[in-house]
């Protein structure tokens, strides 16, 4: 969003509406003569592709709505009656379960990418302390949804999660009454829980709009980290970005009707399709795939208060990140050691949630206790050092001197035009 | 901003004024809006005692009642289970209690409990786990034969609900025996 809008309105009209509400300048300046960095590759997909499954979570949710009661004695036989009876209802339904983990599978690499490139850092702080936000935001939104259909996973999910509050010392089991509406999870929790899955993704979309607002005052980093200097660095967001972001959008939409239409029911508990029942825990809770790192953290700590916070803690540090990582040079292509770390950090927390999916006992205790304690010291000793300690690769002068060394041909490529 | 020079003045009197009747109807209307999601009445009154025949519980069994929502175990123990509660020593415990202030005067055999556990809120199994109380299949808390918690993540023993003994097999829970005691 680098000064005035180039926008020029065509037909009367849009002249008459530009004097007025200038939001087709705007949309230009943001959507079509935008620069980006020329050398931008597949990695930085996944917004475009988080943004259209919020919409499809959004269109698929509102039709749910239509056909579901939130009703402690009905909810279960609602879906039912969704799957069974409602002219495609099986398809809305397993698009939208199914569009949740697509969600977190895009939100999980947008995240990484963001850490392998560090663009988490100076000037882009803010943007990716509100990409945390959104994605607590997610988490809540995810954990709320899964309770809707009122199975057995549904209801003893919610007894776990909301019981973390009742770690807080003194008031704890008030709070969790008063989240409850009752002694215990009843219908109050399921008409509140389905209030709120309504609500917050709409605040998502505002929260996405704050986000991509700060995206386009510091602008996009890039695989070097390398800021662009002059318009040769940059294209026009569209056709170059624009055209990128559906082509992978259409792949990364083959995989997720993949799920829908193959394995609907992969990713999901084959408990949550008995109804909820007070009397009865099911042998093994497991939250659904997206918590089980932090759900694998929890219950690497044997105490209870201790395990909540560690719990909370193990995401809050990302907010910090961008502080705790002491290293001026962005990108982990020029970070020999600190690209190690990376990839030791992507497995550590992929172990974590693969333990977090086993019984809390003998050896997979001991194993978590172990990655729960390199993931802290991930964030809290390996950065902070090897900000000091690390011997950078020598940065390109800029984002075109980059890509002319390595691709050794003369630039052909188009620059930032407003065709 | 130019009327008057003299400090305060009437602007700032009003601004002031105007400021703390916003804060304090601010506050004031969030008392509704936090209160509406505690239990609300009707929720309150099925909370009401229930009346449990102890006569039908075996000796060695366990049986689950509701109250509030919540699962309440009523456990006829052994005499082995009584003797092993009995003979730990309490400075051993998490959360040390003696077993007889854990059931009535003169009613060691019955054991009533919330089965909930006190990590996260499971159910726990009876008979399980190392001690033979409770075992919970969440995170793999322990509990003794007097629901003490003796292993795992869980801090605190399984509570005690009020209750009272009504007849030597009839017990009323939700209502705390205030006679005795
Ligand atoms: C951020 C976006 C959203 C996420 C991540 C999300 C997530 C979920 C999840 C995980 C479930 C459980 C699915 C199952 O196991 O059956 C669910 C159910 C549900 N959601 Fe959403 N949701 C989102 C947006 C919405 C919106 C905007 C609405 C309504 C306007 C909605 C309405 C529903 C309904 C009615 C159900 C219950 C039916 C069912 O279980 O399939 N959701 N949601
Ligand atoms: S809820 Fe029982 S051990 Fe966690």
């Amino acid at each position: 969003m680098s000064g005035h809008s180039t926008y020029q309105p065509q037909s009367a009209f849009m002249k008459w509406m530009e004097r007025r509400l200038p939001i087709a300048g705007l949309m230009y300046s943001s959507f079509v003569a935008y620069p980006t960095p020329r050398n931008l590759n597949y990695w930085w997909t996944f917004g475009g592709v988080l943004t259209f499954l919020l919409g499809a979570q959004i269109v698929t949710g509102i039709i749910l709505v239509m056909h579901y009661t939130p009703h402690a004695d009905m909810a279960f036989n609602s879906v039912e009656h969704i799957m069974r009876d409602v002219n495609y209802g099986w398809l809305l339904r397993y698009l939208h379960s199914n569009g949740a983990s697509m969600f977190f599978v895009a939100v999980y690499i947008h995240m990484a990418r963001g850490m392998y490139y560090g663009s988490y850092k100076e000037p882009r702080e803010v943007l990716w302390i509100l990409g945390v936000i959104l994605y607590l935001l997610m988490m809540a939104t995810g954990f709320l949804g899964y309770t809707l259909p009122w199975g057995q996973m549904s209801f003893w999910g919610a007894t776990v999660i909301t019981n973390f509050f009742s770690a807080i010392p003194l008031v704890g089991e008030s709070v969790v009454t008063w989240l409850w509406g009752g002694y215990s999870v009843g219908n109050p929790t399921l008409q509140r829980f389905f209030s709120l899955h309504y609500l917050l993704p709409f605040v998502i979309v505002g929260v996405v709009v704050l986000h991509v607002w700060a995206l386009h005052v510091v602008g996009q980093n890039n695989p070097t980290g390398v800021e662009p200097k002059t318009d040769k660095d940059t294209v026009a967001f569209t056709p170059y970005a624009t055209i990128k972001d559906g082509f992978f959008m259409a792949c990364f939409c083959i995989v997720y009707a993949w799920f829908v239409f193959y394995v609907p029911n992969y990713l999901g508990h084959a408990d949550n399709y008995i109804p909820a029942n007070p009397a009865v825990t099911p042998q093994h809770i497991v939250p659904e795939w997206y918590y089980l790192p932090f759900y694998a953290i929890l219950r690497a700590i044997p105490d209870k208060l201790m395990g909540v916070i560690a719990l909370f803690g193990s995401i809050g540090i990302l907010a910090f990140l961008p502080w705790l990582d002491t290293s001026r040079v962005r990108s982990a292509n020029y970070r020999p050691l600190f690209r190690q770390f990376f990839w030791i950090f992507i497995l550590v927390t992929v172990g974590l949630g693969w333990l977090g999916s086993k019984p809390a006992e003998g050896g997979y205790t001991i194993a978590a206790r172990i990655l729960t304690i390199y993931y802290f010291a991930h964030f809290i000793i390996i950065l902070p050092i090897l900000g000091w300690v690390e011997k950078t690769k020598p940065l390109p002068n800029s984002i075109s001197e980059a890509i002319l060394k390595s691709s050794g041909v003369s630039s052909a490529a188009p620059t930032a035009t407003k065709s | 901003m130019t009327a008057s020079s003299v400090e305060p003045n009437r602007r700032d009197f009003l601004y002031i004024a105007t400021g703390t009747v916003a804060a304090v109807g601010g506050a004031a209307a969030l008392v509704p809006l936090i209160a509406q999601m505690n239990p609300d009445a009707s929720t309150i009154a099925a909370g009401a005692p229930v009346e449990v025949d102890l006569g039908p519980i075996a000796e060695g069994q366990v049986i689950k009642v509701f109250w509030r929502g919540q699962p309440i175990f009523i456990s006829h123990r052994t005499k082995k289970e009584i003797e092993e509660a009995r003979k730990v020593s309490l400075a051993s415990l998490p959360d040390p209690q003696a077993d007889d202030k854990r059931v009535k005067p003169g009613k060691d055999q019955w054991l009533v409990l919330v089965g909930i556990c006190t990590h996260l809120g499971c159910i726990p199994l009876a008979h399980q786990g190392a001690y033979e109380g409770w075992f919970c299949p969440c995170h793999g808390s322990v509990y003794d034969t007097s629901g003490r918690i003796r292993q795992g993540p869980a801090p605190k023993n399984l509570p005690l609900p009020p209750y009272k003994f009504l007849s030597d097999s009839k017990i009323r829970i939700g209502e705390e025996d205030t006679a005795k005691v």
